[in-house]
């Protein structure tokens, strides 16, 4: 067997267990002058390296070939991982993580990237098999991310106040989870989802208005552009001076971010549909309303699913930056700059890993709604097939 | 020697039938930057009831733009033309004609059938009435069993006859059309000819046909109307005695070189004139 054959990723991960079963596995103690763990003493970690040794051998000669190799891989991978962090936190080893350690990281490393890759190639005329193969790659790869960021953090000890580790976050996400519906709600429910409708709609309704009277074309569009160039955080202290403190302001400040998307959009949009279809309605007579819904709002969806999905995101960033300038006491944006102001890092984390959460599903659902709604456009087609 | 068979061939029109389309010294001028653009000029013109008329003649020639004039698509700066007997835009108004375009023009969000739907959906028909009629209409252009498709499931032939089927579906008596097939291959030609013969043998409808193909005009016309560019203008009109049930074999027939001959020379003496 020739050396260009042999699995390069499995090999990396052979040696690498190797050498963490040889360097030590942790620094040493300042207090006590004594190495904080040997994996002579930690049963799990040891059979976990001694797998990965052996597994990494073995299929550096046999390569992974099979979508079963790569789940046995990542099975490894998976123990591997539980026991990287059973050491760092039952054994002391946090904040004293050595070069065995790492080595032993790397390793793992190696087994998810090989994994990973396997699935990802993975072709089934087998729909179920198919879809599940595309669930696992970025589900498995987020993972895998999650728990470098956990072994990086608490394995050099970094400060929490710099980057808490996301075991951290997610015990906090969990323990305050009424503080953060009660957030969710202010913020997102009533605020974003109010001023999302009322921006995006009433841009709609002004973009057909625009359309339909030449001058306002040359009056409202400038003006619009003007409206939406204003910097973000001088509009919201005067939308909370006019509105109040409570989501009427942050509705406002919405309303001001998304509209002019919505109205160049949909203005555009209008003026998509072709001479040759214009010309079309109007052998049938077509009247203004007629050609409007049955032809160029129909042809304008693209263009109106496009400024939607642009405002989905614009909205909850006005609405969390807007409620640094005033709220009750409650709201993400709120809770951000109080507990930032308590160094309580981890709740800001918390609410951040919501808005990430609730920005992608709303996103998400507009997204949906778009591929059901234009299903005919030529970016979708593929998928009718 | 163009005028005199216009004048020949004026005489020897039956004057029983009805007029659809009289047209009497049209003009058209479009204002542009760069001056006027004299699209058409002193055209004279009767298009008689159960009528196939084909417009032929160089690009530029203003055969496109006289049938836009027809459909109230573009209006004439000078002369007279009328529809049934009213102006162009009372007949649009009355939805007096199917008009077919050089491209199938089907929407894309709409399946095939409810592309076809769409004027009689447009003139408030019943949701019954326009099903049923959009089968009929699918019939006559043998595209029974897509309904369901969209439009970029089908090929370009079938989408100009799904177009064609659109414009039939609200059974106006007077057919434009510009160019249907110019962009489809000589094979699926020949055959969309031969359909839209039979429709025309079964229906009696009146057709306006723009075309720039010699032997498609000569092979599917009763009259072919000879036109020449700048200014737009009609140099022959010839008047053809083909059965209405003719197929494709009459194309190697005396009468239909011919006439065809007789095409090529008006065509050619109508280039002579701007060299």
């Amino acid at each position: 067997m020739t050396w260009t054959k042999l699995d390069k990723f499995c090999l990396v991960a052979a040696i690498a267990a190797l050498l963490a079963l040889i360097f030590p596995l942790a620094g040493v103690d300042g207090d006590t002058g004594k190495q904080v763990a040997f994996v002579g003493d930690i049963p799990g970690l040891a059979v976990a390296m001694a797998l990965c040794v052996i597994a990494g051998s073995a299929f550096t000669w046999l390569g992974v070939g099979s979508v079963t190799a790569g789940m046995v891989i990542l099975a490894i991978a998976v123990f591997g991982c539980w026991q990287a962090i059973s050491v760092l936190y039952d054994y002391g080893v946090a904040g004293y993580a050595g070069p065995g350690f790492w080595l032993f990281i790397l390793s793992l490393w190696a087994f998810v990237w090989r994994g990973i890759d396997v699935i990802a190639n993975f072709h089934s005329l087998d729909r179920t098999k198919q879809h599940l193969a595309n669930f696992v790659v970025p589900v498995a790869f987020g993972v895998w991310l999650l728990f470098v960021w956990e072994v990086v953090v608490s394995g050099f000890g970094v400060p929490q106040v710099l980057l808490p580790p996301p075991s951290m976050i997610g015990e906090r996400f969990v323990n305050s989870t009424d503080i953060l519906a009660a957030d969710f709600h202010q913020t997102f429910v009533k605020a974003v989802l109010s001023g999302y409708v009322m921006g995006c709609g009433s841009a709609f309704i002004v973009a057909i208005a625009v359309d339909r009277v030449p001058f306002l074309k040359r009056g409202l569009l400038p003006l619009g552009n003007m409206v939406s160039a204003l910097p973000i955080i001088g509009v919201a202290p005067i939308m909370v001076m006019w509105f109040g403190f409570d989501w009427q302001s942050k509705a406002a400040v919405i309303v001001i971010m998304t509209f002019f998307p919505m109205l160049v959009n949909t203005v555009t949009g209008l003026n998509a549909a072709g001479k040759l279809e214009k010309d079309l309605m109007a052998t049938y007579a077509s009247g203004y309303w007629s050609t409007l819904f049955r032809l160029r709002l129909p042809a304008a969806m693209p263009f109106v699913f496009n400024a939607l999905k642009i405002n989905s995101t614009l909205a909850l960033i006005g609405a969390i930056v807007a409620e640094f300038f005033g709220t009750p006491i409650v709201g993400m944006g709120f809770r951000i700059s109080t507990e930032v102001g308590r160094m309580n890092i981890d709740m800001v984390w918390a609410e951040i890993a919501l808005a990430a959460l609730a920005g992608t599903a709303f996103y998400g659902a507009v997204a949906y709604i778009e591929r059901k709604a234009t299903s005919w456009h030529p970016s979708f087609r593929v998928r009718r097939h | 020697m163009t005028l005199k068979q216009v004048v020949n061939n004026v005489a020897e029109m039956p004057a029983s039938k009805k007029a659809v389309v009289d047209i009497k010294k049209l003009s058209l001028t479009f204002q542009t930057a760069d001056g006027p653009v004299y699209a058409l000029s002193d055209v004279d013109l009767t298009i008689e009831e159960g009528d196939f008329v084909s417009f032929i003649g160089p690009s530029g020639c203003g055969k496109t733009t006289l049938l836009r004039v027809i459909a109230d698509l573009e209006q004439a700066t000078g002369g007279e033309i009328s529809i049934n007997g009213v102006t162009p835009h009372e007949a649009r108004e009355k939805r007096a004609y199917g008009y077919v375009f050089q491209a199938p023009a089907l929407l894309p969000w709409r399946s095939i059938e409810r592309n076809v739907t769409l004027p009689l959906e447009i003139m408030e028909i019943s949701k019954e009435e326009r099903v049923k009629r959009a089968q009929e209409a699918l019939k006559l252009v043998e595209l029974n069993g897509f309904e369901k498709k969209f439009p970029w499931q089908l090929s370009g032939g079938m989408q100009q006859r799904a177009s064609i089927a659109r414009a039939l579906s609200f059974d106006a008596d007077l057919l434009l059309m510009d160019e249907p097939f110019g962009a489809l291959d000589e094979i699926v030609r020949d055959h969309l000819n031969e359909q839209l013969l039979k429709l025309w043998a079964r229906t009696n409808k009146t057709v306006a046909f723009v075309t720039h193909s010699i032997p498609e005009a000569v092979y599917l016309s009763s009259k072919i109307v000879v036109m020449s560019p700048r200014p737009g203008r009609i140099i022959d009109v010839i008047e053809t005695d083909f059965p209405k049930d003719r197929t494709l074999d009459i194309r190697e027939t005396p009468e239909f070189l011919e006439i065809a001959h007789r095409v090529r020379e008006g065509l050619r003496a109508g280039h002579s004139n701007d060299e």
